[in-house]
């Protein structure tokens, strides 16, 4: 049996910003996965150990305030040096389109930027996590 | 002669749009209205005059005629020069006021060499560490002649400590100093989610600068009760409207539990409103807000000075509602706004830029909106009369409607034991997120149009130059800090903040302190880690 796919949403950096994070979160939950929403202000070390703990299939980053060359990146770095790199990682949030292939590059499977729909977002987990965890 | 029951039953046989007629607050609207729409309606008890009681046609007698609105664009990025610069271009352009917009480390009270800092100093404001970095925010900015406004909340004291000191370095006495500190701490909890301590000594932070205000700085404006981020993080325009001024009846009572006199403060609290693309929702809000404010404050309150019975406010134009999609369509959607602004009274306004939903504005960019502006108050003719709309059928029973449906909120708030245990209890949180999501399934759905986004679609590339903050901006700042730090006299730099620290666990006013510390350029980091010391910090229960 198919066990249900498990997603953090998380809230790296100090921006206070979570409208669009807890509306993904709810569109996940809807959709009919599991969610787990970390709150605001998380460091990546924070992030990492609820995605341990949580044993989640997915997180999903939300960041408006600049800072995700370093969060996102930094979030990847310490899944692999925990040896839970499989976990698919994918971002969102005010991010110049100059800066989304350094973040492809170092491992964010998807950025999705302002103006995305929820459907885009339900797709690419269904495509991307749903389809390799049995 | 037709009656309106004849007229609505040959208007309901005939053929209409397959569509609802909604604000985009979802909230039903007639086809007409009609003078049976204001049948409880007392215009000279619910209306009055400009600068009369209870204030709905606006809080100056000549409104426009005597003074256009302040023009003040919310500005900031990278490190204090390329602000200062930012300003001055602003100024040269004709704009009367400034805004200043402080990065996420500023506003969240950590310095720029601050371990959580890292990747965030500059970008989306300016970076203060020290009174250093102040004194070069406002070089060559006489500050007995601008007023300035600062988007600051939970070190709000500190800053503006930091402005009272660049005051005092041009040689420009208190008394003379004009402008605005957001420091609406219980907004922070609600919506814009930046808070450093508990509730509590928040509050207690904000009687204190209530109070330091009235005896040494009378013409600041000491909170700025903000709707704007409730508005911005999905709420309707009702929740807006009851929860900012809930928030408001919160500070004035705790003022009043502080032992000072409401007339003393009250003059001094200001408000800022969102304003969103539904024209005329916007505009009887304006109307409502001061209704509801000049009731409260001169009936429940029992306040006796007019001036506190004003609600005076700042708009904003709606961020929330530009499209990153044709991304030229934002001009538009921020006239319409603006104006619903200009005919709702505000005393002063920011026109949001075309690319803000992709990055900080371009000078380019900032110039159209305050453009916008200058078009509304000079070419448009809609300042020659006030309160054009006052007496629309229309208006008026929206201003009535709102007004009673902000009213039920606000009851339902004080019997949840006042807004802090709503807040404690994640009411207006909780009721914010469920209109958000409603709001994005219907644009989901095409229930609500959002064009560029969900109809008239295209895929033609974003074309624009963008404001892009380099990585540079934080190692320059750091060392900057670090040189300050290196130049000031640390031993007094210690003893200041243990005079601080020794304040706020006897529970006395921290203004005079603060102003020491900041004199002897200690960082807004120590102060803050200091405080957090003895108030503790807040974690974010993690509403849904």
């Amino acid at each position: 049996m198919k066990r249900t796919i498990r997603i953090l949403v998380g809230k790296p950096g100090l921006d206070g910003h979570d409208r669009g994070a807890k509306i993904v979160a709810r569109a996940l939950r809807d959709a009919g996965y599991e969610v787990i929403y970390t709150g605001l202000h998380q460091t990546p070390e924070m992030i990492v150990n609820t995605a341990i703990q949580e044993d989640v299939d997915a997180i999903g980053l939300s960041i408006l305030s600049g800072a995700h060359n370093h969060l996102f990146p930094e979030v990847i770095r310490l899944l692999k040096d925990k040896g839970v790199d499989d976990i698919v990682v994918f971002g969102g949030g005010i991010i110049p389109e100059q800066d989304i292939a350094g973040l492809k590059e170092a491992g964010v499977a998807a950025v999705f930027t302002p103006g995305t729909t929820l459907q885009a977002i339900v797709d690419f987990i269904e495509s991307n996590v749903a389809n390799r965890t049995i | 002669m037709v009656t309106k029951k004849e007229w609505l039953d040959k208007f309901s046989k005939s053929r209409q749009l397959e569509q609802k007629f909604t604000t985009i607050s979802d909230a039903d609207i007639d086809p007409l209205y009609t003078p049976e729409n204001l049948a409880d309606f007392d215009a000279e008890k619910d209306l009055g005059f400009p600068g009369q009681y209870p204030y709905t046609r606006g809080v100056q007698s000549t409104m426009y005629r005597g003074r256009t609105w302040t023009m003040r664009q919310f500005a900031g990025f990278g490190n204090p020069k390329q602000t200062n610069e930012r300003f001055h271009y602003l100024l040269g352009n004709g704009q009367t006021g400034l805004s200043t917009a402080f990065d996420f480390p500023t506003l969240y009270g950590r310095d720029s060499d601050d371990v959580r800092s890292r990747g965030e100093v500059g970008k989306c404001g300016v970076a203060i560490d020290t009174l250093h970095d102040m004194e070069i925010l406002f070089d060559r900015i006489p500050l007995d002649k601008v007023t300035t406004s600062m988007t600051i909340n939970p070190p709000a004291a500190i800053v503006w400590a930091m402005y009272l000191a660049v005051a005092e370095k041009q040689g420009v006495t208190w008394d003379k100093v004009g402008g605005t500190i957001q420091n609406d701490m219980l907004k922070e909890f609600i919506a814009q989610k930046t808070w450093i301590f508990p509730p509590q000594p928040h509050l207690k932070i904000i009687t204190d600068i209530l109070a330091f205000a009235s005896e040494n700085v009378p013409r600041w404006n000491t909170i700025s009760i903000s709707g704007y981020h409730i508005r911005e993080a999905g709420s309707t325009a009702v929740q807006e409207l009851a929860f900012t001024l809930g928030d408001g009846m919160t500070y004035v009572r705790a003022g009043i539990d502080a032992g000072l006199d409401p007339d003393v403060f009250a003059p001094r609290l200001s408000f800022f409103f969102n304003a969103h693309s539904d024209f005329f929702e916007e505009i009887a809000k304006y109307r409502a807000a001061r209704r509801i404010w000049a009731r409260f404050m001169k009936e429940e309150i029992g306040a006796k000075d007019p001036r506190s019975w004003l609600l005076r406010f700042h708009t904003q134009t709606a961020g929330c509602s530009l499209t990153a999609q044709q991304p030229l369509n934002n001009i538009v959607r921020t006239t319409i706004q603006a104006l619903s602004a200009v005919l709702g009274g505000t005393q002063s306004l920011h026109t949001n830029s075309m690319d803000e939903t992709l990055a900080l504005p371009t000078e380019r960019a900032v110039q159209v909106a305050l453009r916008t502006q200058q078009i509304i108050a000079e070419e448009s003719g809609v300042t020659n009369t006030i309160d054009p709309l006052g007496g629309s059928y229309f208006i008026e029973s929206l201003t009535d409607r709102m007004e009673a449906e902000a009213l039920a909120y606000i009851r339902k708030i004080d019997e949840m034991g006042g807004m802090l245990k709503a807040i404690e209890n994640g009411y207006p949180q909780t009721e914010i997120s469920k209109a958000a999501y409603h709001y994005q399934r219907q644009v989901e759905s095409n229930e609500k149009t959002v064009v560029g986004v969900n109809k008239y679609v295209n895929d033609e590339p974003i074309d624009l130059d963008l404001l892009y903050i380099d990585e540079q901006v934080e190692k320059d700042q750091i060392a900057s800090l670090q040189k300050v730090k290196s130049e000031r006299d640390n031993a007094a730099v210690d003893r200041a903040l243990a005079e601080l620290k020794r304040a706020a666990v006897e529970g006395r006013n921290v203004m005079p302190p603060i102003l020491d510390c900041v004199r002897r350029y200690a960082s807004l980091g120590e102060m803050v880690n200091t405080l957090r010391d003895v108030y503790g910090e807040y974690q974010d229960p993690a509403y849904l």
